[in-house]
Order: C-alpha cells, then sequence, then structure tokens
C-alpha cells in the first residue's frame, strides 16, 4: 500500500510539471484559438535562454530570469508581428501547421545561440528527496516535485486571477469568446495575442525550469509538448483547471499503469498509454473533461 | 494561346466524362509518364535516383494517402509514421512467410493489413474531430510504434530488433536486398505510384470521393443529405491506409533495406507527411507530388549549398537547416495556405487568357 502512495505521488508530481506545459496551450488556444505546437519548444528556449544569460555573461539568477522574461516578450510581440498577422482569418490546421514551422526556427535558433549540448541549470531548487516525509510516513518524494507542484499553484492563482479580476484578464476572455465582437467593442486583437503569448513565453519559462532542473537543459525538453497533448484533450483545450486536473490524471495513470501493468507486457508502456487514456475518455466526453459543450448546428 | 480548350468538342458522355477532358492536360500527363519511364532512367545518375528519385516517389504515395484522408475527408491525422510502420512489417512478415506470391502482391497485401489497422483507428473519428481527432491519432502512432518494438514476433526475434529486407524479384529482377539494381528499383516504384495516382484521382472524383469532400465540408450537413458518415470516414481511413500502408512497405523494403521503428518510422515522419500535403494543396493529387518533391529535395539542396557551397560546418548547417524550412514553411502558408497545386491552378488560368489579360 505504501509503495502504491509512494507511485501514485511521484505520478502526481509528474503530473503537475505536464500541466506547467498544458498551461500554455490552453492560454493561447483560448485567446486566438491557435493550437500551439511551439510550446514545449518555447519552454527549451526560454530555459536556454536561462542558462546562457547565466553561464555566458554571468548574470544573476534574478537578472536572469527577468532577461529571459524580457527575450520572451520580445519573441511574442515578433510571433505576432512577423507571423500571426498576416494569419488572420485562416483555417485552424494552417496555424497548426505555422506553429510547427515555428517550433523548428526557435528550436534551430536555440541550438545556434547557446549550443546544443546539455547544460545543467542549477537555480538553487531544493533536490533530493524530503527528510520530512521519509521519517514521518516512509514515502520518498523529491523535494523539486513539491517545489514544482507549489509553483505550478501559485501560478494558477495568479493566473485565475489575472484572467478575472484585471481588464487585461477580461479582454482576453472576450476574444477567447468571440473574436469579432471583441474587436467590435474596441478591444485590439493584436495587443491581446502580444500579451498572450508573452503570457505562454512566461508560463513556458516556468515550466523549461522545472524540467530543466530535473533533467537538465536539452533538446528532449521539446518533446514534452507531445505528452501534454493527452493532458489536453483530457481536460479540455478550453480549461485552466482542465490542464490542471487532466495532468494530474494523466500523470498518476501512467506511473500506477507503468508499474502495474508494464512487466506484463514489456514495460515502457509510458510512452503511449497517456494517449490510450485520453482516448477512452474521448471516446465518452469528446470535448474532454471541462471542455465547453461542442454544440454543432449546419 | 497554347492552353486552350476552344475547338475541342465532346460528341459523347465517355469524352465529357474523361479523367484529363482537355487535350492538353491530356498530353501533358503523357509527356510526364513518358519523362518518368524513358528518360530519367537514362539521364540521371545512380545517385540521384536512389538518393532523391526513390524517397520522393515514396513520400509522395504517402503523402497520397494522407492528402484523401485529411485533404479529402477533412480528419487530421498524426498517426502516419505508425501506419507506415504497419506497412513495412508487414511486407517483412510476408516477404519472410510468403516469398512465393511475388513482390508486388505483397505490397498490396500489406496495404490491405495497414487498411485494416487504419480502419480500427479510424473508429475513434464517429465520435471526435479536429485536433481531438488528431490527438487521438498520435495514440496510433506511438502504440504502433511500441508494439514494433516490443514484440519479437514481428521483427522476427533479430537480437537488434532491425528487419532487413530479403531479396525479392519482380520479373525476374533484383528489387530488395543489398544486390538490387537502382533503376529496377525505380521502375517498380514509379510504376507503382503511377498507377496508384490515377486510381486517387479516379476515386476522389467519383462517389466515394464527392462523399469524402461533402463530410469535410461540413458533417452535420453531409448526413442530413444522406451521406453514411460510418461508411464515408471509416472508408478514407480505410483507402488512405491502404496508400500509406504501401508507401510504407516501399520505404522499408525498395529504399531503406533495413529499418528499426523508433528511427524509421517516429513522429517525425508523420509531421513530414502532413507538411507536404500542407505545401502542396489540401486536396489535391498534384499537390501531393509538389509537396513532397519540395520536401525531399529542399533539405538536400540547402544543405550541399551550406556545406558544399559556403563551407559551413555540418552540425551548423543542420541547424540553419532546420530554421530554413521552419521560415520556409511559415513563409508559404502566409503567401500561399492552399499550397503549391493552388499556384499551378492560378498559373493555368492566367495561361488560358494569354496573351490577353481578360
Amino acid at each position: 500500500m505504501l509503495f502504491f502512495i509512494e507511485v501514485a505521488l511521484s505520478g502526481l508530481m509528474a503530473g503537475v510539471m505536464y500541466s506547467l506545459v498544458a498551461l500554455g496551450f490552453v492560454l493561447i488556444f483560448k485567446a486566438s484559438g491557435i493550437f500551439n505546437f511551439a510550446q514545449g519548444v518555447m519552454a527549451l528556449f526560454a530555459a536556454l535562454t536561462l542558462v546562457g544569460l547565466m553561464e555566458k555573461f554571468g548574470f544573476p539568477i534574478w537578472l536572469a530570469i527577468i532577461g529571459t522574461i524580457a527575450v520572451m516578450i520580445v519573441l511574442a510581440w515578433l510571433i505576432e508581428r512577423v507571423m500571426l498577422r498576416h494569419l488572420v482569418n485562416q483555417e485552424p490546421i494552417i496555424l497548426f501547421m505555422a506553429t510547427i514551422g515555428l517550433a523548428y526556427v526557435l528550436e534551430g535558433m536555440g541550438d545556434i545561440m547557446w549550443g546544443s549540448d546539455v547544460k545543467v541549470l542549477d537555480l538553487g531548487i531544493p533536490q533530493g528527496a524530503s527528510d520530512w516525509m521519509l521519517d514521518s510516513f516512509d514515502i520518498y518524494v523529491e523535494k523539486l516535485e513539491v517545489f514544482a507542484a507549489v509553483t505550478a499553484a501559485i501560478l494558477v492563482a495568479f493566473l485565475a486571477v489575472f484572467f478575472q479580476k484585471t481588464r487585461i484578464g477580461r479582454a482576453l476572455r472576450a476574444v477567447a469568446d468571440d473574436h469579432q465582437a471583441a474587436l467590435s467593442v474596441g478591444i485590439s486583437l493584436n495587443t491581446i495575442w502580444v500579451i498572450v503569448w508573452s503570457v505562454a513565453g512566461i508560463v513556458a519559462l516556468v515550466a523549461g525550469i522545472m524540467w530543466g532542473s530535473k533533467s537538465g537543459v536539452q533538446f528532449s525538453l521539446s518533446l514534452i509538448a507531445l505528452k501534454a497533448l493527452p493532458v489536453l484533450i483530457l481536460g479540455g483545450f478550453t480549461s485552466v483547471p482542465g490542464a490542471i486536473i487532466g495532468g494530474i490524471i494523466i500523470g498518476v495513470g501512467e506511473k500506477v499503469a507503468e508499474v502495474y501493468l508494464g512487466p506484463f507486457v514489456g514495460g515502457a508502456i509510458e510512452n503511449w498509454f497517456a494517449y490510450m487514456l485520453a482516448l477512452g475518455f474521448l471516446l465518452f466526453r469528446p470535448q474532454g473533461l471541462f471542455g465547453e459543450k461542442i454544440i454543432e448546428r449546419v | 494561346m497554347i492552353y486552350r480548350e476552344t475547338g475541342q468538342f465532346k460528341a459523347n458522355y465517355q469524352d465529357d466524362q474523361a479523367l484529363f477532358p482537355i487535350d492538353q492536360d491530356r498530353y501533358v500527363i503523357y509527356g510526364i509518364l513518358f519523362i518518368t519511364f524513358a528518360v530519367v532512367p537514362y539521364l540521371l545518375n545512380p545517385y540521384w535516383l536512389n538518393a532523391i528519385l526513390l524517397p520522393f516517389l515514396i513520400y509522395a504515395l504517402a503523402a497520397l494517402g494522407l492528402n484523401i484522408l485529411t485533404g479529402y475527408c477533412g480528419q487530421l491525422s498524426l498517426g502516419t509514421g505508425g501506419f507506415m510502420a504497419v506497412g513495412a512489417f508487414s511486407i517483412y512478415k510476408l516477404m519472410v512467410a510468403f516469398p512465393e506470391l511475388g513482390f508486388i502482391p505483397l505490397v498490396l497485401l500489406s496495404g490491405l493489413i495497414t487498411a485494416a489497422v487504419g480502419t480500427l483507428f479510424g473508429l475513434p473519428s464517429l465520435r471526435i474531430k479536429g485536433f481531438y481527432l488528431a490527438v487521438a491519432t498520435l495514440a496510433a502512432q506511438f502504440f504502433l510504434i511500441w508494439l514494433f518494438n516490443k514484440v519479437g514476433w514481428f521483427f522476427n526475434y533479430s537480437a537488434t530488433g532491425m528487419i532487413n529486407a530479403p531479396p525479392m524479384t519482380v520479373f525476374g529482377v533484383i528489387v530488395t536486398g543489398p544486390e538490387a539494381n537502382g533503376v529496377a528499383k525505380y521502375y517498380l516504384v514509379a510504376g507503382i505510384v503511377a498507377v496508384f495516382a490515377l486510381a486517387a484521382k479516379n476515386i476522389a472524383r467519383g462517389r466515394i470521393g464527392r462523399n469524402w469532400m461533402a463530410i469535410r465540408d461540413m458533417d452535420i450537413a453531409a448526413e442530413l443529405i444522406g451521406v453514411r458518415p460510418l461508411i464515408a470516414k471509416l472508408s478514407a481511413f480505410a483507402v488512405s491506409s491502404f496508400y500509406v500502408g504501401m508507401a510504407g512497405a516501399l520505404y522499408f523494403a525498395v529504399w531503406l533495406g533495413s529499418a528499426e521503428p523508433t528511427e524509421a518510422f517516429d513522429i517525425n515522419q508523420s509531421f513530414l507527411v502532413l507538411f507536404m500535403i500542407i505545401i502542396g494543396g489540401l486536396g489535391s493529387v498534384l499537390g501531393s507530388f509538389l509537396g513532397a518533391a519540395f520536401l525531399v529535395i529542399m533539405p538536400i539542396m540547402l544543405k550541399n549549398l551550406l556545406v558544399g557551397g559556403f563551407g559551413t560546418e555540418s552540425a551548423l548547417a543542420e541547424h540553419i537547416n532546420i530554421i530554413i524550412v521552419g521560415v520556409l514553411i511559415i513563409g508559404f502558408l502566409i503567401v500561399e495556405p492552399h499550397g503549391l497545386a493552388r499556384l499551378w491552378r492560378i498559373a493555368k488560368e492566367k495561361l488560358r487568357l494569354w496573351p490577353f489579360p481578360y
């Protein structure tokens, strides 16, 4: 039983990490209907920039983080200016493909600017097992993962306040609801998109920091985007809480399945189990757990 | 002046319903077929045939398959790599078990097996659509690759998990394995691709194709006018997987010769083929070929140009290469979101009026 809790907990933490990536997807999808495939590469790019600023220019941590945020905002502005502005009103699949192109560009740029070898990201985030949990409950818990979970919670709380209470947040929700109606009440779509992509860039930075501290900053970081996809369809493309809960379900399900089911079928089922789980869910709820009900008219 | 249908009268229904009703189109097709089969193999050296034209033709076949599903029927799929793997592994098992059947029937058979698998993974499309479906097809991609990696039966328990194509002949000429001749391979692949490209064009304009397009344009409306979504969607998945499976079989048996599932059929293959049909043009047979040509030939050209022309070191060239590919994709989508095939159509319209502007 104790072992099961341990497995479930580690899955829970991994799930939170997935949610961090999925969150960026949801933000952009809500505000612009774009399925941003580049989110994973953005996390990689942000982490690479952070490490690069610290290593090559010797920035202190806080300055490097601010610098990276600035880079991500400039990037968001560039993306809007060069790419999105010209693709307004295109079909979703075209926009999706454009973000794959963007993923290629970012990947190449990150590699050229900062080199493609694996880098260690050390921000002083506590690592190793939590002694307190080990002593009092005899359960092994990574400190880093607890830290990630707390960060994710703060981030979500912050985003919730931002979306519900601020002027920009209301504008964002208006755009998400109906582009044309938002335009007609005087909301500038271009500004909103820059803001959304900046916020997604910052979320990507947080995800990049967490994943980078866990397993080093390397190319495989961009592949977690693929892992975030089942999280998304489970939670629904348009729901922030959905991204978190979906992430947790996927994380726990994956780990439990790997440990208890994996040995019977040869292991390494982590690769596809999440997708199958999501597929099973979809057959019963095509819009995901928290997605908006799809109403179709002719 | 040259491209004009004036004076071409259609005297019977057969003429009216011809695949290429305008004479000039027909001549162009004859010309392309003539060049493909009679000129190219003797003009180009084996490197060109093997390293550029062979993958181009095979990817064109895969793109054709995905175009049937995504372009004609509107079902976005990211499982192409997985379905290609199904084709490759079925032809491997068939080649080892039933070599007496001959290579071409085996290619068709592996296409049929892939069609069955594809139909199975197409079942969720009846409930889910759009990006949700795309992610669902990723399940197929990852599950199939895992299956071919883990279950020894598929690769005949070879120690490395690799599959190697045994030599086989078509009309007495070896087409697979290390001794195969480049020209023979080219003829085989070009023949199969030509036959099935014409078949695709015919299917697409017939009853099934029209059903697919109705589903693509608006599935509920299509259902109301009597198109059965079950049949239409699943048939699109079946036909598409048949093409993709054959492409996978040729990709493994004729082009690569040996393959390992995680590298040869990973998710990037799925994206590559998807790029081809987007850049080439969704819902166009010609577009599949143009897209495949663009994405197979351009990276090779770029690499040669960067490494050979400017003396860039190859790691940096690799990075510059993906940036350029990314920029070109975005640029293409901005300039012409309907793909190269649309450019061709515009050119044809202009040509009809030429030399008068109106």
